[in-house]
Protein backbone atom coordinates (compact mmCIF):
# COMPACT_ATOMS: atom_id res chain seq x y z
CA UNK A 1 0.00 0.00 0.00
CA UNK A 2 1.24 3.55 -0.94
CA UNK A 3 -0.14 6.52 -1.31
CA UNK A 4 -1.76 7.46 -4.52
CA UNK A 5 -2.12 10.14 -6.74
CA UNK A 6 -4.54 11.70 -9.16
CA UNK A 7 -3.75 13.48 -12.53
CA UNK A 8 -6.66 16.30 -12.72
CA UNK A 9 -5.90 17.93 -16.90
CA UNK A 10 -8.61 19.62 -18.95
CA UNK A 11 -7.13 17.26 -21.49
CA UNK A 12 -7.93 13.09 -21.35
CA UNK A 13 -5.01 12.85 -23.22
CA UNK A 14 -2.27 15.36 -20.90
CA UNK A 15 -3.94 13.03 -17.41
CA UNK A 16 -3.22 9.98 -19.56
CA UNK A 17 0.38 10.34 -20.46
CA UNK A 18 1.38 12.33 -16.83
CA UNK A 19 0.10 8.38 -15.28
CA UNK A 20 2.12 6.79 -17.98
CA UNK A 21 5.27 8.83 -16.97
CA UNK A 22 4.78 8.63 -13.37
CA UNK A 23 3.93 5.21 -13.31
CA UNK A 24 7.18 4.40 -15.20
CA UNK A 25 9.53 5.58 -12.35
CA UNK A 26 6.47 3.89 -9.54
CA UNK A 27 4.84 0.57 -10.94
CA UNK A 28 3.56 -0.03 -7.73
CA UNK A 29 1.66 3.13 -6.74
CA UNK A 30 -1.65 3.85 -7.76
CA UNK A 31 -2.30 6.57 -10.26
CA UNK A 32 -5.53 7.53 -11.46
CA UNK A 33 -6.05 10.17 -14.21
CA UNK A 34 -9.28 12.65 -14.50
CA UNK A 35 -8.66 14.01 -17.61
CA UNK A 36 -10.97 15.97 -19.73
CA UNK A 37 -14.84 16.41 -19.81
CA UNK A 38 -17.79 13.53 -19.75
CA UNK A 39 -18.10 14.03 -22.85
CA UNK A 40 -14.39 13.58 -24.26
CA UNK A 41 -14.06 17.23 -24.38
CA UNK A 42 -11.38 19.81 -23.12
CA UNK A 43 -12.53 20.64 -19.66
CA UNK A 44 -12.45 18.70 -16.62
CA UNK A 45 -15.25 16.55 -14.93
CA UNK A 46 -16.59 16.38 -11.20
CA UNK A 47 -17.60 12.49 -11.74
CA UNK A 48 -14.01 11.65 -13.22
CA UNK A 49 -12.32 13.20 -10.77
CA UNK A 50 -14.03 11.69 -8.12
CA UNK A 51 -14.06 8.14 -9.64
CA UNK A 52 -10.25 8.75 -9.87
CA UNK A 53 -10.23 9.50 -5.95
CA UNK A 54 -11.59 6.30 -5.40
CA UNK A 55 -9.83 4.17 -7.44
CA UNK A 56 -6.13 6.09 -6.24
CA UNK A 57 -7.30 5.83 -2.45
CA UNK A 58 -5.60 2.49 -0.87
CA UNK A 59 -6.26 3.85 2.18
CA UNK A 60 -3.08 5.60 2.85
CA UNK A 61 -4.44 8.97 1.28
CA UNK A 62 -4.18 10.40 -2.42
CA UNK A 63 -2.49 13.80 -3.47
CA UNK A 64 -4.10 15.43 -6.31
CA UNK A 65 -2.21 17.29 -9.35
CA UNK A 66 -4.06 19.77 -11.49
CA UNK A 67 -2.62 21.36 -14.33
CA UNK A 68 -4.74 24.63 -14.78
CA UNK A 69 -7.08 26.78 -12.80
CA UNK A 70 -10.51 25.27 -13.01
CA UNK A 71 -9.31 21.88 -12.31
CA UNK A 72 -7.65 23.04 -9.03
CA UNK A 73 -11.92 23.99 -8.22
CA UNK A 74 -12.97 21.02 -9.70
CA UNK A 75 -10.69 18.89 -7.72
CA UNK A 76 -11.28 21.26 -4.61
CA UNK A 77 -15.51 20.96 -5.26
CA UNK A 78 -14.58 16.70 -5.15
CA UNK A 79 -13.18 17.16 -1.57
CA UNK A 80 -16.11 19.05 -0.29
CA UNK A 81 -17.61 15.98 -0.90
CA UNK A 82 -15.99 13.42 -0.30
CA UNK A 83 -15.82 11.09 2.43
CA UNK A 84 -12.48 11.21 4.10
CA UNK A 85 -11.42 14.59 2.62
CA UNK A 86 -8.31 14.47 5.61
CA UNK A 87 -6.64 11.72 3.06
CA UNK A 88 -6.48 14.09 0.37
CA UNK A 89 -4.14 16.78 -0.41
CA UNK A 90 -4.12 19.19 -3.44
CA UNK A 91 -0.93 20.14 -4.89
CA UNK A 92 0.56 23.02 -5.55
CA UNK A 93 3.16 21.95 -8.10
CA UNK A 94 3.68 21.62 -11.91
CA UNK A 95 1.45 18.54 -13.12
CA UNK A 96 3.95 16.47 -14.78
CA UNK A 97 7.80 17.67 -12.44
CA UNK A 98 5.05 17.44 -9.63
CA UNK A 99 3.62 14.08 -10.37
CA UNK A 100 6.74 12.31 -11.26
CA UNK A 101 8.56 13.39 -7.82
CA UNK A 102 5.26 12.58 -5.84
CA UNK A 103 5.44 9.31 -7.69
CA UNK A 104 8.47 8.64 -6.75
CA UNK A 105 8.43 9.51 -2.96
CA UNK A 106 4.90 7.32 -2.78
CA UNK A 107 6.85 4.13 -4.29
CA UNK A 108 9.39 4.90 -1.30
CA UNK A 109 6.68 4.25 1.10
CA UNK A 110 6.29 8.28 2.16
CA UNK A 111 3.26 9.33 3.92
CA UNK A 112 0.91 11.70 2.82
CA UNK A 113 2.17 14.98 3.94
CA UNK A 114 5.88 13.39 2.40
CA UNK A 115 4.24 12.83 -1.32
CA UNK A 116 2.60 16.33 -1.23
CA UNK A 117 6.09 17.91 0.33
CA UNK A 118 7.90 16.24 -2.65
CA UNK A 119 5.28 17.22 -5.60
CA UNK A 120 5.36 21.03 -4.67
CA UNK A 121 9.84 20.84 -3.65
CA UNK A 122 9.66 21.75 -0.34
CA UNK A 123 12.12 20.33 0.99
CA UNK A 124 11.55 17.36 3.44
CA UNK A 125 12.56 17.67 6.94
CA UNK A 126 16.02 15.90 6.29
CA UNK A 127 16.98 18.77 4.08
CA UNK A 128 16.73 21.69 6.67
CA UNK A 129 21.13 22.80 6.82
CA UNK A 130 22.73 20.49 9.34
CA UNK A 131 23.52 23.03 11.89
CA UNK A 132 20.15 23.39 13.01
CA UNK A 133 19.79 20.52 14.18
CA UNK A 134 23.04 19.53 15.38
CA UNK A 135 25.27 19.72 18.82
CA UNK A 136 28.23 21.52 17.64
CA UNK A 137 30.11 19.84 20.25
CA UNK A 138 29.76 16.62 19.06
CA UNK A 139 28.82 16.88 14.84
CA UNK A 140 27.06 13.79 13.35
CA UNK A 141 28.60 11.56 11.14
CA UNK A 142 29.14 12.37 7.63
CA UNK A 143 30.44 10.64 4.82
CA UNK A 144 31.80 11.91 0.89
CA UNK A 145 31.95 10.37 -2.08
CA UNK A 146 32.50 11.42 -5.44
CA UNK A 147 31.27 8.72 -8.40
CA UNK A 148 31.39 9.09 -12.43
CA UNK A 149 28.13 8.37 -13.61
CA UNK A 150 28.99 5.63 -15.59
CA UNK A 151 25.20 4.54 -16.77
CA UNK A 152 24.20 5.81 -19.93
CA UNK A 153 21.69 8.02 -19.10
CA UNK A 154 23.56 9.91 -16.39
CA UNK A 155 20.74 10.94 -13.62
CA UNK A 156 17.77 11.18 -15.49
CA UNK A 157 14.70 9.88 -15.23
CA UNK A 158 15.04 6.34 -13.41
CA UNK A 159 18.73 6.49 -12.50
CA UNK A 160 17.45 9.57 -10.59
CA UNK A 161 14.42 8.11 -9.10
CA UNK A 162 16.79 5.36 -7.55
CA UNK A 163 18.72 7.50 -6.57
CA UNK A 164 15.90 9.14 -4.55
CA UNK A 165 14.60 6.25 -3.11
CA UNK A 166 18.16 5.09 -2.03
CA UNK A 167 18.66 8.40 -0.68
CA UNK A 168 14.90 8.62 1.17
CA UNK A 169 16.03 5.13 3.33
CA UNK A 170 18.63 6.08 5.41
CA UNK A 171 18.06 8.68 8.49
CA UNK A 172 20.61 11.14 7.33
CA UNK A 173 20.85 14.39 4.86
CA UNK A 174 22.31 13.38 2.08
CA UNK A 175 23.46 15.61 -1.09
CA UNK A 176 24.63 15.72 -4.94
CA UNK A 177 26.08 18.75 -6.61
CA UNK A 178 25.04 20.62 -2.81
CA UNK A 179 21.13 19.52 -3.87
CA UNK A 180 19.26 17.20 -1.49
CA UNK A 181 19.48 13.57 -3.22
CA UNK A 182 15.76 12.97 -1.41
CA UNK A 183 14.28 15.53 -3.88
CA UNK A 184 13.23 14.27 -7.42
CA UNK A 185 13.11 17.41 -9.06
CA UNK A 186 16.38 18.89 -7.50
CA UNK A 187 18.25 15.55 -8.58
CA UNK A 188 16.32 16.10 -12.03
CA UNK A 189 16.94 19.70 -12.14
CA UNK A 190 20.82 19.14 -11.74
CA UNK A 191 20.98 17.44 -15.61
CA UNK A 192 23.82 15.34 -14.86
CA UNK A 193 24.84 13.40 -17.84
CA UNK A 194 26.89 10.45 -18.17
CA UNK A 195 30.56 10.47 -17.42
CA UNK A 196 29.81 13.50 -14.76
CA UNK A 197 31.77 13.10 -11.39
CA UNK A 198 29.09 13.79 -9.35
CA UNK A 199 29.57 14.21 -5.70
CA UNK A 200 27.68 13.02 -2.68
CA UNK A 201 27.90 14.39 0.84
CA UNK A 202 26.01 12.63 3.66
CA UNK A 203 25.33 14.19 7.45
CA UNK A 204 23.36 12.25 10.06
CA UNK A 205 23.31 8.98 12.29
CA UNK A 206 23.20 6.76 8.74
CA UNK A 207 25.79 8.80 6.91
CA UNK A 208 28.03 6.29 6.24
CA UNK A 209 25.53 3.73 5.39
CA UNK A 210 23.84 5.74 2.85
CA UNK A 211 26.74 7.29 1.11
CA UNK A 212 27.40 2.95 0.90
CA UNK A 213 24.18 2.33 -0.48
CA UNK A 214 24.95 4.88 -3.15
CA UNK A 215 28.45 3.87 -4.22
CA UNK A 216 26.33 0.59 -4.35
CA UNK A 217 23.44 1.72 -6.53
CA UNK A 218 26.44 3.59 -8.75
CA UNK A 219 28.14 0.35 -9.04
CA UNK A 220 25.22 -1.32 -10.49
CA UNK A 221 24.54 1.70 -12.73
CA UNK A 222 22.10 2.93 -10.80
CA UNK A 223 19.48 0.36 -12.19
CA UNK A 224 20.51 0.73 -15.57
CA UNK A 225 23.49 -1.78 -16.26
CA UNK B 1 -46.41 38.24 -5.18
CA UNK B 2 -45.30 37.60 -1.97
CA UNK B 3 -42.82 35.14 -1.32
CA UNK B 4 -40.48 33.54 -4.28
CA UNK B 5 -41.47 29.26 -3.48
CA UNK B 6 -40.44 26.56 -5.32
CA UNK B 7 -42.43 27.03 -8.86
CA UNK B 8 -40.91 30.29 -9.23
CA UNK B 9 -37.68 28.94 -8.62
CA UNK B 10 -38.62 26.48 -11.39
CA UNK B 11 -39.83 29.09 -13.74
CA UNK B 12 -36.69 31.20 -13.15
CA UNK B 13 -33.90 27.77 -13.88
CA UNK B 14 -36.35 27.43 -17.20
CA UNK B 15 -35.44 30.78 -18.29
CA UNK B 16 -31.68 30.94 -17.27
CA UNK B 17 -32.13 27.42 -19.78
CA UNK B 18 -33.32 29.02 -22.81
CA UNK B 19 -31.23 32.59 -22.09
CA UNK B 20 -28.26 30.87 -22.12
CA UNK B 21 -29.13 28.79 -25.16
CA UNK B 22 -30.37 31.94 -27.08
CA UNK B 23 -27.22 34.19 -25.86
CA UNK B 24 -24.18 31.10 -25.59
CA UNK B 25 -22.69 32.65 -28.90
CA UNK B 26 -21.92 35.88 -26.88
CA UNK B 27 -21.02 34.26 -23.91
CA UNK B 28 -18.51 31.97 -25.67
CA UNK B 29 -17.18 35.32 -27.96
CA UNK B 30 -16.36 37.22 -24.54
CA UNK B 31 -14.39 33.93 -23.25
CA UNK B 32 -12.78 33.65 -26.71
CA UNK B 33 -11.13 37.01 -26.38
CA UNK B 34 -10.07 36.60 -23.04
CA UNK B 35 -10.30 33.35 -22.21
CA UNK B 36 -10.26 29.09 -23.46
CA UNK B 37 -13.92 30.09 -25.29
CA UNK B 38 -16.06 27.56 -24.17
CA UNK B 39 -18.26 29.94 -21.57
CA UNK B 40 -21.39 29.84 -22.99
CA UNK B 41 -20.84 26.23 -24.29
CA UNK B 42 -20.64 24.89 -21.28
CA UNK B 43 -23.41 27.10 -19.37
CA UNK B 44 -25.78 25.71 -21.98
CA UNK B 45 -24.56 22.30 -21.62
CA UNK B 46 -25.43 22.33 -17.65
CA UNK B 47 -28.47 24.09 -17.80
CA UNK B 48 -29.79 21.64 -20.77
CA UNK B 49 -28.77 18.99 -18.19
CA UNK B 50 -30.55 20.94 -15.36
CA UNK B 51 -33.43 20.91 -17.41
CA UNK B 52 -33.57 16.85 -17.77
CA UNK B 53 -33.91 16.75 -14.48
CA UNK B 54 -36.32 19.09 -13.72
CA UNK B 55 -38.86 16.57 -14.34
CA UNK B 56 -37.42 14.01 -11.47
CA UNK B 57 -38.77 16.77 -8.44
CA UNK B 58 -41.71 16.48 -6.31
CA UNK B 59 -44.36 18.15 -7.49
CA UNK B 60 -44.68 21.10 -5.13
CA UNK B 61 -40.79 21.27 -4.62
CA UNK B 62 -38.79 23.76 -2.44
CA UNK B 63 -36.70 26.59 -3.54
CA UNK B 64 -34.03 24.73 -1.50
CA UNK B 65 -34.70 21.52 -3.63
CA UNK B 66 -34.57 23.03 -6.72
CA UNK B 67 -31.56 24.88 -6.16
CA UNK B 68 -29.80 21.71 -5.05
CA UNK B 69 -30.49 19.30 -8.07
CA UNK B 70 -29.07 22.56 -9.72
CA UNK B 71 -25.92 22.91 -7.99
CA UNK B 72 -25.48 18.38 -8.32
CA UNK B 73 -26.12 18.88 -12.32
CA UNK B 74 -23.74 22.11 -13.42
CA UNK B 75 -21.16 20.74 -10.74
CA UNK B 76 -20.81 17.60 -13.03
CA UNK B 77 -21.94 18.96 -15.94
CA UNK B 78 -20.62 21.98 -17.15
CA UNK B 79 -16.73 20.87 -17.33
CA UNK B 80 -14.95 24.69 -16.95
CA UNK B 81 -14.43 26.60 -13.91
CA UNK B 82 -18.01 27.55 -14.40
CA UNK B 83 -19.29 24.35 -12.99
CA UNK B 84 -17.44 24.13 -9.37
CA UNK B 85 -18.41 28.07 -9.13
CA UNK B 86 -21.88 28.26 -10.02
CA UNK B 87 -22.23 24.91 -8.82
CA UNK B 88 -21.03 25.55 -5.19
CA UNK B 89 -23.01 29.07 -5.32
CA UNK B 90 -26.50 26.92 -5.98
CA UNK B 91 -25.29 24.27 -3.38
CA UNK B 92 -24.55 27.59 -1.29
CA UNK B 93 -27.93 28.94 -1.96
CA UNK B 94 -29.16 26.08 -1.37
CA UNK B 95 -28.04 25.23 1.99
CA UNK B 96 -29.14 28.94 3.07
CA UNK B 97 -33.04 28.34 1.61
CA UNK B 98 -33.02 25.08 3.56
CA UNK B 99 -36.76 23.93 3.78
CA UNK B 100 -38.56 26.78 3.54
CA UNK B 101 -41.20 26.61 1.14
CA UNK B 102 -41.21 30.41 0.11
CA UNK B 103 -38.32 33.29 0.11
CA UNK B 104 -39.23 36.61 1.19
CA UNK B 105 -36.94 39.34 0.85
CA UNK B 106 -34.77 38.70 3.71
CA UNK B 107 -34.58 35.11 2.94
CA UNK B 108 -33.90 36.03 -0.56
CA UNK B 109 -30.39 37.81 0.46
CA UNK B 110 -29.65 35.16 2.16
CA UNK B 111 -29.47 33.00 -0.65
CA UNK B 112 -27.93 35.62 -2.58
CA UNK B 113 -24.95 36.76 0.00
CA UNK B 114 -24.85 32.80 -0.37
CA UNK B 115 -24.34 31.97 -3.02
CA UNK B 116 -21.91 34.94 -3.00
CA UNK B 117 -19.90 33.55 -0.44
CA UNK B 118 -19.45 30.41 -2.11
CA UNK B 119 -18.03 31.74 -4.90
CA UNK B 120 -15.93 33.65 -3.46
CA UNK B 121 -14.72 30.88 -1.23
CA UNK B 122 -14.32 28.09 -4.26
CA UNK B 123 -12.51 30.83 -6.70
CA UNK B 124 -10.78 33.22 -3.43
CA UNK B 125 -11.50 35.86 -6.45
CA UNK B 126 -11.16 39.44 -4.70
CA UNK B 127 -13.35 42.20 -6.17
CA UNK B 128 -11.64 43.76 -9.23
CA UNK B 129 -9.67 40.86 -10.09
CA UNK B 130 -12.25 40.61 -13.36
CA UNK B 131 -14.45 37.58 -12.25
CA UNK B 132 -17.79 36.43 -11.79
CA UNK B 133 -17.08 38.36 -7.88
CA UNK B 134 -17.12 41.65 -9.45
CA UNK B 135 -20.97 41.27 -10.26
CA UNK B 136 -22.13 39.20 -7.46
CA UNK B 137 -20.62 41.23 -5.41
CA UNK B 138 -22.49 44.61 -6.21
CA UNK B 139 -25.67 42.40 -6.54
CA UNK B 140 -25.30 41.09 -2.76
CA UNK B 141 -24.64 44.89 -1.91
CA UNK B 142 -27.39 46.27 -3.44
CA UNK B 143 -30.51 43.42 -3.09
CA UNK B 144 -29.21 43.71 0.76
CA UNK B 145 -30.06 47.68 0.70
CA UNK B 146 -33.28 47.12 -1.66
CA UNK B 147 -35.93 46.73 1.24
CA UNK B 148 -38.81 44.59 2.20
CA UNK B 149 -40.20 43.80 -1.62
CA UNK B 150 -38.73 40.25 -3.22
CA UNK B 151 -39.02 42.27 -6.41
CA UNK B 152 -37.58 44.90 -5.75
CA UNK B 153 -34.47 42.98 -4.55
CA UNK B 154 -34.31 41.15 -7.33
CA UNK B 155 -34.75 43.90 -9.77
CA UNK B 156 -31.91 45.48 -7.33
CA UNK B 157 -29.06 42.54 -7.82
CA UNK B 158 -30.08 42.42 -11.28
CA UNK B 159 -29.14 46.29 -12.11
CA UNK B 160 -26.05 45.99 -10.39
CA UNK B 161 -25.04 42.61 -11.59
CA UNK B 162 -24.98 44.51 -14.91
CA UNK B 163 -23.43 47.52 -13.61
CA UNK B 164 -20.64 45.57 -12.51
CA UNK B 165 -20.39 43.30 -15.60
CA UNK B 166 -19.96 46.74 -17.50
CA UNK B 167 -17.29 47.11 -14.90
CA UNK B 168 -14.51 44.45 -15.78
CA UNK B 169 -14.22 45.74 -19.42
CA UNK B 170 -11.25 48.13 -17.87
CA UNK B 171 -9.78 45.80 -15.29
CA UNK B 172 -6.68 42.99 -15.95
CA UNK B 173 -7.71 39.70 -14.73
CA UNK B 174 -5.70 38.65 -11.04
CA UNK B 175 -7.57 34.97 -11.64
CA UNK B 176 -8.84 32.24 -14.48
CA UNK B 177 -7.23 32.12 -17.81
CA UNK B 178 -7.55 35.42 -18.58
CA UNK B 179 -5.03 36.57 -15.91
CA UNK B 180 -2.56 35.23 -18.60
CA UNK B 181 -2.97 37.89 -20.61
CA UNK B 182 -2.14 40.92 -18.14
CA UNK B 183 -3.12 44.05 -19.87
CA UNK B 184 -4.55 42.84 -23.47
CA UNK B 185 -7.91 41.63 -21.25
CA UNK B 186 -8.65 45.39 -20.86
CA UNK B 187 -11.24 46.56 -22.65
CA UNK B 188 -13.25 42.33 -22.71
CA UNK B 189 -15.77 42.15 -20.64
CA UNK B 190 -15.46 39.22 -18.23
CA UNK B 191 -17.77 36.25 -19.38
CA UNK B 192 -18.54 35.04 -15.86
CA UNK B 193 -19.41 38.34 -14.59
CA UNK B 194 -21.48 38.84 -17.58
CA UNK B 195 -23.56 35.75 -17.05
CA UNK B 196 -23.60 36.15 -13.40
CA UNK B 197 -25.73 39.56 -14.70
CA UNK B 198 -27.71 37.29 -17.31
CA UNK B 199 -28.69 34.52 -14.45
CA UNK B 200 -29.84 37.74 -12.04
CA UNK B 201 -31.52 39.25 -14.60
CA UNK B 202 -33.26 36.68 -15.65
CA UNK B 203 -34.72 36.14 -12.09
CA UNK B 204 -36.01 40.16 -12.23
CA UNK B 205 -37.92 39.27 -15.26
CA UNK B 206 -39.05 35.61 -14.08
CA UNK B 207 -43.38 36.13 -12.70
Amino acid sequence: MTVGLVIVSHSARIAEGVVELAAQMAAAVEIAPAGGTDGGGIGTSFDKVQAALTAADSGDGVVVLCDLGSAVLTAETALDFADDPERIRIADAPIVEGAVAAAVAAASGASLEQVLAAAQDQAPAAAQPATEQQDLSAPAPSAVAEIELANQHGLHARPAAELVRTASGFDAQVTVNGVDAKSMLRVLALGLDRGTVARFEATGAQATEAIAAIELLAADGFGES
Amino acid sequence: MSGLDGAWTRRWIEAIAAEIATRKSELTALDRAIGDGDHGENLDRGFQAVLGKLDGLDDAPTPGAVLKLVATTLISTVGGAAGPLYGTAFLKAAMAAGDRPELDATGLVEVLTAARDGIVARGKAEPNDKTMVDAWGPAVEAAGAAGDDVRAVLEAAASAAAEGAIATEPLVAHKGRASYLGERAIGHRDPGAESTALILRVAADTQ
